[in-house]
């Protein structure tokens, strides 16, 4: 983590920039891991930008200047993605079901890094009962099945489904609540931490307030580890949006294209050997996670100097790697899956 | 969960601990702590459950509301107690909860315990054969990464781990479906078992509802293999979603463990590095994998719900999409309930299973 950048002197900040600095010390095929998943990535956020450009027809366009389109039409010069059961575009909804993924992914983990920082901040650094009560809380969330958890959110705040911003929100509410747990916990241990050293302690010598010295010091040093979970939790923001859609506990179809809708009514399809209307959405969901994986996947190697690879080939593995690294590496191992 | 997690798995040079007894008072002790913890993390999920739920409004309504003129929906409401002040209403269900009584469903009106064992057993056979697969799968192809680190096989299984992890699971079921049911006809596209083996089944004094068990005691051949066919789909693709874990997580610890001083020592003597794999570095490395796998069944569960769908599997994910479609909240509300103690229980026999293994787990 903190051997991003390996000599003494201050870099260019360009360089510092977490992915930049993370390409330039990766080789080989960590730095193929790492460029695949920038690419991937890059592709899914141009898409969800430029979807108005890029999709021929709506979302919910059901009919065009020719005519009504036909249902469960296979692949053609007009529908290149073929229709689905109640004749939409299968291209068009996959491209805006990018959009709709990114704008959620965007707003679920902004609310739940504002969440998780603060109550991690506040509860390491004051301690006492909140600390307890909110590790207690915290720890019965994380282990309980993130997707039952966001679907009892989705039906409080929705009742299952309703309009794009409505839906979005939702979604994103429901999503966060599953990750607000595990930003506290690494802030949390993070400020414990970093409260006794002795800079924070100057600071209170010197009279700062326990919030300037939160939002200062301590605030600034503790959140080094989240663009990585950052990276790890949109993935499994897109997996858990799906999974809701798939449920039918998503955005209604009319009002914006989600991929795990798409695919709980290309299940039937797939009995009567229907299958692009599931390829398709499925093997977009497939590519964002894999490449905000991968990108993740690489910071995680990349700051662990006992995962990283080395420029110069030893063959030997560094054996004096610290014992915090190792465990670290575990963890985040472990967060991730 | 998080005290094991936090204890550093890789530095095992006690490995393989001889079980002796001297060490039982510390390892009692722990197990009670252990096994009070498990109380918070239960009466929590149960409150949050239950307030989370209510914040929409009384069950009734919610699943009738609208069908019923307003007289009789208020007279039902009133009935089931819903109009009480919902202290008084936690403290019952509460109360109720800790006899085992989770109420009757509101839509077609069974005991929601009756109803979750007899779905339960469906989910248990699915999680329990998807576990197989897992382990199966995710072991010897964490050895074989960890053996090849960073050469072509270790990249394609590393590759191989992240995309168990970043297919949806409702995607791999449909893509087996195309593959293996619709194109090339293997197995059935649907469903625990055919009509006529259910029947079969339905004879038998006292059905378990696992219907592995339930066909090998009819004795019938041709059940069996149909249970089986009807099983191989749904496990392969939940059991995928958690091979990719088991995979990853043996690889590291096994590179972790072979970094270690007696696997040194063990080459120094000449050990090959297979032996050294998969006798020396191998063991040590299994320990945090159970841990791990403990935190796992909560994504199994939920993999369960969305695989249930996919195949029609009639269990509790299945009937809990039926019930939240039906908007029947006292059925969701037994059903995530029941999830949620199967987690913390199971989290605890982790545990448990760690501390016997690793007696430096306890403290």
């Amino acid at each position: 983590m903190s051997a991003i950048t390996d000599s003494g002197r201050k870099q260019p900040l360009i360089y510092r920039l977490p992915v930049i600095s993370h390409f330039r010390t990766s080789v080989g095929l960590q730095r193929g891991m790492l460029v695949t998943g920038l690419v991937l990535t890059v592709v899914f956020l141009l898409t969800a930008v430029f979807a108005p450009v890029i999709a021929p027809y709506g979302f919910a366009q059901l009919s065009d200047a020719s005519g009504t389109f036909p249902a469960q039409q296979p692949p053609s010069a007009a529908h290149i993605w073929g229709t689905t059961v109640s004749g939409y575009d299968v291209f068009s909804r996959v491209i805006w079901g990018a959009q709709t993924a990114a704008v959620v992914i965007i707003v679920a983990v902004v609310m739940s890094i504002f969440l998780g920082v603060a109550l991690g901040l506040l509860s390491g650094y004051f301690g006492g009962w909140l600390d307890r009560a909110l590790v207690v809380i915290a720890d019965a969330i994380y282990a309980f099945p993130s997707l039952l958890l966001a679907i009892v959110m989705s039906i409080v705040i929705s009742r299952g489904q309703s309009s794009f911003w409505g839906g979005i929100v939702a979604c994103s509410i429901s999503i966060s609540v599953v990750f607000v747990p595990q930003y506290f916990r690494v802030i949390r241990a993070e400020t414990i931490r970093l409260k006794a050293e002795p800079y924070v302690e100057s600071a209170k010598v010197v009279g700062a307030s326990s919030f300037r010295i939160m939002g200062r010091h301590i605030f600034k040093n503790a959140t080094r580890t989240l663009p990585l979970i950052f990276t790890l939790n949109a993935s499994e923001a897109i997996l858990t949006l799906a999974g809701l859609g798939f449920l039918g506990f998503g955005i209604e179809p009319s009002s914006a294209a989600e991929w795990g809708f798409d695919l709980s009514k290309a299940i039937n399809d797939a009995s009567s050997g229907i299958w692009w209307t599931g390829i398709f959405p499925g093997t977009a969901i497939v590519l964002t996670v894999l490449g905000l994986t991968l990108v993740g996947e690489s910071i995680n190697d990349l700051n662990d100097p006992r995962l990283r690879g080395r420029r110069k080939s030893g063959s030997k593995v560094p054996g004096g790697g610290s014992d915090r690294a190792a465990t670290a590496a575990l963890q985040a191992e472990v967060r991730s899956s | 969960m998080t005290t094991l997690i936090e204890a550093p798995p890789n530095d095992a040079d006690g490995l393989l601990p001889s079980k002796s007894k001297a060490s039982g008072g510390g390892l009692g002790t722990y197990l009670l702590i252990r096994f009070f913890l498990i109380i918070p993390t239960i009466f929590i999920l149960v409150t949050m459950v239950f307030f989370l739920m209510r914040v929409i409004g009384d069950p009734i309504t919610a699943a009738q509301g609208g069908r019923l003129p307003p007289d009789v929906l208020a007279q039902r409401i009133h009935d089931a107690g819903y109009d009480r002040p919902i202290i008084v209403q936690y403290l019952e269900y509460l109360g109720q909860v800790a006899t085992g009584n989770f109420g009757t469903t509101i839509t077609d009106r069974r005991p929601v315990v009756e109803m979750l064992a007899t779905f339960g057993t469906a989910t248990l056979e699915l999680t329990i054969n998807a576990l197989i697969v897992a382990l199966l799968v995710g072991i010897p192809l964490g050895l074989v990464s960890a053996y090849k680190r960073d050469k072509a096989p270790d990249a394609f299984l590393r590759f191989f781990a992240i995309l168990c992890y970043a297919t949806p699971v409702f995607f791999a079921g449909l893509l087996m479906k195309l593959t293996f049911s619709v194109w090339l006809g293997w197995f059935p596209v649907a469903g625990r078992a055919s009509t006529r083996t259910e029947l079969a089944m339905g004879s038998l004094a006292a059905p378990t509802g696992i219907y592995w068990l339930d066909a090998l005691r009819s004795g019938n051949m041709a059940a069996l293999g149909d249970v089986a066919a009807h099983s191989i789909l749904p496990a392969v693709t939940l059991g995928l979603l958690t091979a990719g874990v088991f995979l990853r997580l043996v690889r590291t610890n096994v590179i972790g463990t072979l970094g270690k001083d007696y696997v040194e020592a063990g080459r120094s003597r000449g050990v090959s590095d297979f032996r050294l794999v998969t006798k020396h570095a191998y063991k040590p490395a299994l320990i945090p994998i159970i841990t791990v796998m403990g935190l796992q069944i909560a994504l199994l569960l939920g993999g369960a719900v969305l695989t249930e769908s996919t195949f029609e599997w009639k269990g509790l994910g299945y009937q809990l999409v039926q019930y939240l479609n039906a908007r029947d909240f006292v059925a969701v509300q037994g059903i995530v309930v029941l999830l949620a103690v199967i987690v913390a229980v199971t989290n605890f026999v982790v545990d448990v299973a760690a501390a016997l293994i690793d007696p430096r787990v306890r403290y």
